[in-house]
């Protein structure tokens, strides 16, 4: 168990001649919640994909509990991608039918629970759910796998400021308590209490990755406020 | 239980403050058991992780102790929890002290009028 879940060693992902991910090393352990934090571009979602299997690095290597991404760490891993994948027929009900029979890690009631707290009829179609709830509802079929590691893109960017905080609430009283959640945002200053440690992302390299209270200690200031800072424009 | 966390200072300390607030005014009774990692730390809205972090200092300073059996609970050295409580209010005071001073009074006109001062008439 003290072995690293996530390790990438000079991990690099170029499409042609442009450089998304960039001689990236990094760790990350177990039971964490990270933040991947960055300007639009920085290389948040090519880090998440890569994490998924769902693209290959260019170089270096990136590892999930010791292995290669691919279909052991596909079964660890719960993701919510920055777009919806679910045919727009489906019902609610579909939808956790449809987890069941893909993960046997799911749980079907803690999904039904918690569509219900969060006021999604198991009868709606995706089709006439507002944005909001479509993320709210993708958002609780991925917390309730009993996975390893979370990968959470954007998970709150289309959401009003309460049902923000259910979600946050959500992540921090779902999450398995050896898992780890990584999510990408740059609405910082919302999720900033929740984070264990935020990793700096800016044209594709790593510029920071430490403790939130390690942050606030050193800078005597928010992540938030380091953030703004470090990604200022026009200068 | 209403958690106010600032921007400028390390989470986890915040927690602790706030924390041996709850038990210095009782709200934490001596002896009681103290909720649950989890349970606190989504009350705040904050990581476990964090949370912990604060609990654990707690216990360093002997406000907490941790029992094999029943988990958490607040000290019994009730010594300790109204020597904390005057350090606190000494603290304060201090703070009170130095407002008035701002304001032009010196200690002895600041006790004179805090002495005279009749909240109910006077308070604006």
């Amino acid at each position: 168990m003290n072995q690293e879940l996530i390790t990438a060693n000079s991990l690099t992902k170029s499409y042609g001649t442009k450089i998304a991910l960039d001689h990236i090393d990094l760790s990350v352990g177990h039971g964490r919640i990270v933040g991947l934090l960055g300007p639009n571009g920085s290389g948040k979602t090519t880090f998440i994909k890569l994490l998924c299997g769902l693209l290959h690095p260019t170089s270096g290597a990136l590892k999930i509990e010791g292995l290669a991404p691919g279909v052991e760490t596909k079964s660890i891993i719960s993701y919510l991608p920055d777009r919806m994948y679910f045919a727009d027929w489906m019902r609610t009900s579909d939808l956790a039918d449809f987890f069941t029979d893909f993960y046997t890690d799911f749980d079907r009631a803690k999904a039904l629970e918690m569509f219900r707290a969060l006021g999604i009829s198991q009868n709606e179609r995706i089709k006439t759910m507002s944005k909001g709830t479509k993320e709210k509802a993708q958002l609780a079929l991925i917390m309730s796998r009993k996975a390893q590691l979370y990968l959470l893109d954007e998970p709150i960017g289309g959401v009003d400021p309460a049902a923000r905080d259910f979600i946050l609430n959500t992540i921090l009283t779902n999450y398995n308590e050896n898992g780890t959640v990584m999510l990408s945002t740059h609405l910082i200053s919302d999720i900033e209490r929740v984070l264990d440690e935020a990793i700096f992302l800016q044209n594709g390299k790593v510029v920071r990755h430490d403790t939130v209270d390690n942050i606030r200690e050193k800078e005597g200031k928010s992540v938030d406020q380091l953030f703004r800072e470090i990604f200022t424009y026009g200068r | 239980m209403n958690w106010k966390l600032t921007e400028d200072r390390p989470i986890w300390i915040q927690l602790v403050e706030q924390l041996t607030t709850l038990i210095v005014s009782g709200i934490y009774a001596s002896g009681s058991a103290v909720p649950a990692v989890r349970t606190l730390a989504t009350e705040a809205g904050v990581n476990p992780n964090t949370m912990q972090r604060a609990l654990a200092e707690l216990e360093n300073r002997g406000l907490v102790e941790t029992r094999r059996t029943s988990g958490r609970v607040v000290t019994e050295d009730l010594t300790l929890i109204q020597g904390i409580r005057r350090q606190l209010a000494y603290q304060r005071m201090d703070e009170f002290f130095e407002t008035m001073h701002s304001l032009g009074y010196t200690e002895e006109q600041t006790r004179e009028l805090l002495a005279a001062w009749n909240k109910k008439e006077e308070s604006v």
